[in-house]
């Protein structure tokens, strides 16, 4: 160690911006707003792979089409970890229970897209094992139709949910959430 | 149109009728020619046919294909309720047969179990247990394979309406009883039962082990599989023939192609009819970039699953490239539904020979790319060789099939045993090799996709410029729209076709080809109406996954791992 040692050259970010107008270092903003821009820009998505739109999620993360674009592309395979629930395939009746428990263990505030028709509908499988949809038993924000759907159509998919985040909207409840409520009403 | 004569015996089924008055159940079996030489087999005669059938030197029919049932009750002629077909092959001689069990207790018919005889019936036999309620008595494991445990009725019997769903809780999952006795080894504080899956990143779709450790060996495991039981065969009862396409698609989703050429195979051999040369030709090039692509998913996900990410950016890359080729001939990227009974949708565009010419110059580079950061690496060979072995008697027990059993040793190889097509033309080898490891499943597999360059290119070369893609029986291919529009005859059928279906002739017949994973077969039931009355899909993952839980015994958690990734197990394909 030098007996004299040299400031270094103060870096060019640190000090006030050189041609700033006086006093316009600040700006004014809703606190909702600046979280919905910070968290659509950051989803961690979950993805629920069970079929063959799991393939199709694959190649939405792969370099040709790329989520990372859209901040989406730290996949978590733990809930825990997830904020963006991607249910990409067929939903069974015996992967439901189990796609329920998932989905009650990420944080809030949480998000799911419904990937393809059989994870929106049941699809063309009105059979005695497939669920008639995930929103059955889990709130829905996005559907992406499609058998599968393209990678485009995912990409579209999870630009709404990115406006629908930065606009605050709450997600709405599953469907046997909806029809107990209204049992109980 | 012929029709599938049930008397006339073939001269295979002939020189099984000989072989038969040898054995000690000669004159009780009833032998028919029909596509394939059958036996006709009452329950209590089974096991003991098993044994001959595997046994005798003249039989040896050691290779386990497939064990379902079939439900009679709207069928016409006079047949028991129910009958279990069993589907054997013979290795040395190379040869299909059949054994037909005829169950004449109408509610819950029970029969001897043969898992004594051919492990690999184990599955199968718990899965006719689930969709029929037949009863293997001495069974190891009766439980539903398929459909949760909460499930009322057995789901493909005819009475059994195809919507009718039962609530499934998570409680109702199963739990293996030795998997809830913790302390099995009290006082051995490093036994411990940990739960993979259903969903893991490890498992690739949804798939469930629970397995017993002891430190960090597996003693113990069992898989559950079911998750995504699409229930494939009651829909293809409800639908007609054309309409089953796309469900045969999502069966292997990776290869999408060759599930449908294996279907439309079965109705087009029952219909007795032949595609044209150009429409074949579509269809062995599409189905072996098919099987480039499904190779490349299993080895980039094998590679994610040990550690090495690169690996799957490049070859993820050549199946977004066959992708283009697959929407320019069909519109769709991956679940093409390109095939029709008697040939394809619609013809290849005008430039499929100079794309297809191009992918080949591409794919090369991307497995080089591979290859060389595969192959002299430490940690890649460390996690893959010796690890996951399967010896060759095993793979043959364990009813293996395609690149698992070719990695074992035996060069069985549907394309060149029985080749369909044009693959008696072509020039190309059957990768094989002994190890029977995780890193030989690789190497074939790698190999197997520069065989299927090989293959395409020398379909390209005989490409024809021109010609018809579809068969001419417009009972059977939709005439084309000017005709339809123009001209009475061709409107009729192109009525008849859409609103009845396709008649096949009543019969049965099986089909098989080589899927991604191994011998893909279609058996076809007919009744003469537009859909078929029975369809069974003999998926190739089936017999592999069920020797998962056997190949994992005495390694880690670490191998398995490696080993579920080599076994390439599609869920679609696994659980119908």
């Amino acid at each position: 160690m030098s007996k004299d040692p040299k400031p270094l050259p103060a870096h060019p970010s640190s000090g006030p911006p050189a041609h700033a107008p006086s006093g316009a270092d600040f700006f004014v903003t809703r606190l909702e707003a600046l979280v919905g821009w910070a968290r659509k820009n950051s989803l961690w998505p979950f993805p629920f792979a069970t079929a063959c739109c799991g393939i199709e999620f694959m190649s939405v993360a792969a370099p040709h089409y790329d989520i990372s674009r859209f901040g989406s592309e730290v996949m978590r395979f733990s809930p825990r970890q997830a904020d963006l629930l991607i249910v990409a395939g067929t939903v069974t009746d015996k992967i439901a229970p189990v796609l329920r428990r998932i989905y009650d263990q990420m944080p809030e505030p949480k998000w799911v897209v419904s990937m393809g028709v059989c994870a929106s509908s049941g699809g063309f499988y009105r059979a005695y094992h497939v669920t008639q949809g995930i929103d059955e038993i889990i709130p829905v924000d996005v559907y992406v139709p499609g058998c599968p759907p393209t990678p485009e159509e995912l990409i579209y998919a999870i630009m709404m949910l990115q406006e629908k985040i930065a606009s605050g909207e709450k997600s709405r409840d599953s469907r046997s959430a909806r029809f107990a409520a209204e049992q109980t009403s | 149109m012929t029709v599938v004569a049930d008397t006339a015996l073939s001269p295979a089924a002939e020189k099984l009728q000989e072989r038969l008055a040898r054995s000690p159940l000669a004159g009780r079996i009833e032998v028919f020619g029909l596509d394939l030489p059958t036996l006709e087999v009452a329950p209590a005669e089974w096991p003991a046919l098993a044994l001959f059938l595997r046994d005798d030197p003249e039989c040896r029919y050691d290779l386990f294909v497939d064990l379902f049932g079939v439900d009679n009750l709207r069928r016409r002629g006079p047949r028991p309720r129910f009958e279990i077909v069993v589907h054997l092959h013979s290795l040395p001689r190379n040869e299909h047969m059949r054994v037909r069990i005829r169950l004449e207790s109408p509610d819950r018919p029970s029969l001897p179990t043969v898992t004594g005889v051919y492990p690999a019936a184990e599955w199968f036999e718990r899965e006719a247990y689930d969709l029929y309620g037949f009863d293997f008595t001495g069974h190891p494991n009766l439980h539903r394979i398929l459909c949760h445990d909460a499930f009322v009725g057995h789901a493909l019997r005819k009475d059994y309406p195809p919507g009718q769903r039962w609530f499934c809780a998570e409680e109702d999952l199963r739990i293996p009883e030795w998997a809830k006795d913790t302390d099995e080894r009290a006082g051995h504080f490093e036994t411990q039962t940990v739960s993979i899956g259903p969903s893991h990143p490890a498992t690739h779709g949804i798939i469930h082990l629970i397995a017993r450790l002891d430190g960090e060996r597996i003693v113990r495991a069992e898989t559950m599989i079911g998750y995504l039981h699409r229930c494939f065969e009651k829909m293809s009862e409800t639908h007609y023939w054309n309409q089953i396409v796309p469900y045969c698609d999502r069966l292997n989703y990776v290869s999408a192609m060759i599930n449908g050429v294996g279907f439309v195979r079965t109705a087009e051999r029952m219909l007795g009819i032949e595609v044209p040369p150009k429409g074949q030709l579509v269809r062995t090039i599409l189905s072996e970039f098919s099987r480039i692509m499904d190779h490349c998913v299993c080895i980039g996900a094998n590679l994610v699953d040990i550690g090495a990410l690169t690996n799957f950016t490049y070859l993820y890359q050549n199946r977004e490239q066959i992708y283009d080729l697959l929407e320019a001939c069909c519109g769709a990227r991956l679940t093409v539904s390109y095939v029709r009974v008697g040939g394809l949708a619609i013809d290849v565009p005008d430039d499929f020979v100079p794309r297809s010419r191009r992918l080949l110059e591409t794919i090369p580079g991307f497995l080089a790319d591979v290859e060389k950061l595969v192959y002299g690496n430490r940690i890649v060979r460390n996690r893959l060789s010796g690890t996951g072995v399967v010896t060759r008697d095993q793979a043959v027990a364990w009813g293996m099939t395609g690149p698992m059993l070719r990695a074992s040793g035996v060069p069985y190889d549907v394309r060149r045993e029985r080749p369909y097509d044009f693959y008696d033309k072509f020039d190309w080898d059957v990768p094989v090799s002994r190890d029977g490891d995780n890193f030989a499943r690789y190497m074939v597999r790698m190999e197997e996709m520069r065989q299927s360059m090989k293959i395409i290119r020398q379909a390209l070369d005989i490409f024809p410029s021109s010609g018809p893609v579809n068969s001419d029986d417009w009972r059977v291919v939709l005439p084309p729209k000017d005709a339809v529009y123009h001209d009475m005859e061709s409107l009729i059928y192109h009525f008849k076709l859409v609103m009845e279906g396709i008649r096949v002739p009543a019969g049965e017949r099986y089909e098989w080809i080589e899927g991604g994973n191994g011998e893909l077969g279609f058996y076809a039931v007919s009744d003469g109406l537009g859909g078929p009355y029975r369809l069974r899909c003999r998926g190739p993952c089936f017999p592999n996954m069920a020797a998962f839980e056997k190949i994992i015994l005495g390694g880690t958690v670490s191998d398995a791992v490696a080993t579920l990734g080599t076994l390439n197990i599609i869920a679609g394909e696994l659980d119908r």
